[in-house]
């Protein structure tokens, strides 16, 4: 068979059910061979949709998304959606067409160097040379994408090999001499943890993106009850612990919630499961849990050491040494410092709720309010800017995979066709995509897929005619002074919507935010519900650059 | 501080790229680098030397290069009672008149002389990277026209090699 029919084949036996892509010159064959093949195509609108929707559905089914473009500008618009997967560590698996082998190096149509573009952003890629090559390829790659730290893959297929002949079978086990990422964690590290941990008076468990990777939440749960320790979590690590348990603090970092953020900075230990110590979380290095004991537990050995020194680095799956912890931890009981970390918390009507009672519409009475009736197969995918970090901060994910949003690279526009792949990749739950008026319109060609595809998914958009995030930034660093923030040439969005034939809804008071979100969550069919909000609403909590995050602002006014 | 690292590598298209930039991404200075093959078909090595302000940094260039698919084993060289050799090739103005002098340096150094025209000379050395760097100082006195230098490359003192790589883990 020709080798573009071999790789189709190959993603068949890998159990891919969905491909993203769009199509062009250099990938003729392969979509040739997807018409043959049982594989639902998606043809999104943009190479980069394709891309962001094979990383949402990646996220919701737990396997590899696969995204497909063809040669030069095609491969180029993946960049940014495989560099989003990379920061995020999203296994997901691109294949780009090449122009013929026999032209690649003379500035040929459409041909760019995607191998080495992409290399410090995926975790591998591949030019393959000889049709033969594809099985073995193929498995490698979908085995590098999926284990240790999950990551995107590249495969570059030239056309003139894509119509060669391929005689390869698809190969059984794969050895890599070069990768060999590390389950079990060391035996003596693991004793040592527990040895502080069981001497600990002041305890914090910090978790991110590894526990979701890892499968690892009820064994955090176990973790943290036998500990009686609080848990921060990051933006990626959001749905990993039950919010509703007494130890949950919220998420920790600039914008973080006072709770977590003041109790990272008085624990005596911080034990560290599937973070990476981001700059977002930690604000300023020397003053992060500057009296606390590190251990820093990691399935990537570069992580460990990068940002931050532990006391005790252990390499391996965040579930496998969980599990191996258990065994040697005894049963922990810190009421005082619970009581302490309660103490911490916001009041209901502290900063949280500034201008609760008053009647405008606010991004965090309209994301409480769809926290409140949010349900078990509610996912929630956001884009990029104020209203992701108050999502972040006030919908509370009922299960680990029931928020999506770009964390490591903040890639505006990753919101809708994140929705698109995570809706096809779970069917029965409902979709909201929590956006912004700037967010939105980098993206939203991708309605048309969703029509496409019959994705009831629920847009709520937060208008504020601005770019809240930068303007924020520029209030609180460039002295207020406002520049290209203002976006008056915005469209109608509602009769936008409409030309995609979605039901719409326009909120503007608070009296309407239960109506609609119930209405729309139930309607099973496309919908965008604009709420038009003030820009005049910032994200508070917020740590200033080069303060240490227990020194946040409250709100407005304060400090 | 400088360190040298023995990175064992699969030899395929693109592997020095990667290597060289991903140290440089990470704003690590490379002050030299060799690659050649080695007794095990299909694996390369690249001994490479780098410039770094701290251990925490160099754990990390090691930790980052580890993680690279197609490199098997990094080992850090520095400590190791091993064999340092570079070599180096420089084109000298000579006048007839120093020519001796140059040949007296020569000799002391163990250098060769690899040709001579009626105003250069060119002069092969080897060594570790002190005696080059030493040998090329003194020449600069007579004018350095054009000097080319390998990078150093190095081996372990031991009976065993420094890594142990089944063949058939090999593809």
């Amino acid at each position: 068979m020709k080798g573009s029919e071999a790789l189709i084949k190959c993603l068949e036996y890998e159990g891919v059910k969905t491909v993203f892509g769009y199509p062009g010159g250099t990938v003729l064959g392969l979509y040739e061979a997807l018409r043959h093949s049982s594989i639902h195509n998606v043809l999104t609108r943009t190479e980069q949709g394709a891309a962001h929707a094979a990383s949402g559905y990646a996220r919701i089914a737990g396997m590899p998304g696969v995204c497909i473009a063809t040669s030069g500008p095609g491969a180029t618009n993946l960049v940014t959606g495989i560099a989003t997967a990379f920061m995020d560590s999203i296994p997901m698996v691109a294949i780009t067409g090449q122009v013929p082998k026999s032209i690649v190096g003379t500035d040929a149509f459409q041909e760019v160097d995607i191998t080495g573009i992409t290399k410090p952003i995926t975790k591998h890629n591949y030019l393959v040379t000889e049709a033969n090559q594809i099985p073995q390829i193929v498995r490698e790659a979908f085995h590098i994408a999926s284990t240790g730290r999950p990551g995107p893959v590249l495969i570059d297929l030239p056309k003139d090999v894509a119509d060669s002949e391929c005689t390869a079978k698809i190969p059984g086990q794969i050895d890599l001499p070069g990768y060999k990422p590390t389950i079990k964690g060391h035996p003596s590290q693991i004793k040592l943890a527990c040895k502080i941990l069981n001497q600990s008076k002041k305890p914090v468990i910090y978790v991110g993106g590894g526990i979701v990777h890892s499968g690892a939440e009820a064994l955090l749960l176990e973790l943290s009850e036998r500990l009686d320790a609080p848990v921060a979590v990051t933006l990626m690590g959001k749905g990993a612990f039950p919010y509703k348990n007494n130890l949950y603090m919220g998420m920790v970092g600039i914008h973080g919630c006072p709770a977590a953020n003041i109790a990272v900075c008085n624990c005596d230990v911080l034990l560290a499961i599937g973070a990476r110590f981001d700059d977002r979380v930690t604000s300023n290095m020397p003053d992060f849990a500057s009296n606390a004991q590190i251990i820093h537990i990691d399935v990537d050995p570069a992580e460990i050491g990068k940002n931050i020194i532990p006391k005790v680095p252990i390499v391996g799956d965040a579930a496998s040494i969980i599990k191996d912890m258990l065994k040697c931890l005894n049963q922990a009981s810190h009421p005082e410092w619970l009581a302490q970390v309660e103490a911490w918390r916001p009041t209901e009507q502290g900063v949280y709720y500034e201008g609760k009672d008053d009647e405008a519409l606010t991004m965090r009475k309209v994301l409480h309010q769809l926290s409140e009736m949010t349900r078990d197969n509610v996912i929630v995918t956001t884009d990029v800017g104020q209203h992701q970090m108050v999502a972040a901060q006030f919908y509370k994910a009922r299960r680990a995979k029931g928020f999506i949003s770009s964390g490591g690279l903040g890639t505006m526009g990753y919101g809708l066709p994140a929705a698109v792949g995570a809706q096809l990749a779970s069917p029965e739950s409902i979709v909201f995509c929590v956006t912004g008026d700037g967010s939105f319109q980098m993206t939203f060609n991708e309605l048309a897929t969703a029509s496409a595809e019959n994705l009831p998914i629920k847009v709520l958009l937060f208008n504020n005619n601005n770019l809240g995030m930068v303007r924020q930034l520029q209030k609180f660093y460039m002295k207020e002074n406002y520049y290209s923030v203002d976006m008056p040439g915005n469209p109608d969005f509602i009769k936008l919507a409409q030309a995609y034939g979605m039901e719409t809804y326009t909120m503007e008071h608070t009296g309407q935010i239960q109506e609609i979100l119930a209405e729309a969550m139930d309607n099973n069919k496309a919908t965008l519900i604009e709420c038009k909000v003030s820009c005049e609403e910032m994200v508070y909590p917020v740590v200033l650059c080069g303060r240490s995050i227990d020194e946040m602002i409250l709100f407005k006014g304060d400090k | 501080m400088k360190r040298t690292l023995s990175v064992l590598v699969e030899n395929r298209p693109g592997v020095l790229t990667h290597i060289s930039g991903l140290i440089s991404r990470r704003g690590y200075n490379i002050e030299s680098i060799a690659a050649s093959s080695t007794e095990l078909p299909d694996v390369t090595r690249i001994s490479l030397v780098v410039e770094v302000v701290s251990t925490a940094q160099l754990e990390q260039i090691v930790a980052q290069l580890e993680k690279l698919v197609q490199v098997i084993k990094v080992i850090d060289m520095t400590n190791n009672e091993s064999l340092v050799r570079e070599l180096a090739l420089l084109k000298i103005k000579v006048e007839p008149a120093l020519r001796q002098e140059i040949i007296n340096l020569t000799e002391i150094f163990r250098a060769r002389i690899l040709d001579v025209h009626p105003e250069t000379m060119v002069i092969e050395i080897t060594g570790d990277g002190e005696k080059v760097t030493a040998f090329c100082k003194l020449m600069e006195k007579y004018g350095i026209i054009e000097i080319i230098r390998t990078g150093e490359i190095f081996l372990t003192r031991d009976a065993e090699p420094a890594v142990k790589i089944r063949k058939e883990s090999l593809r």
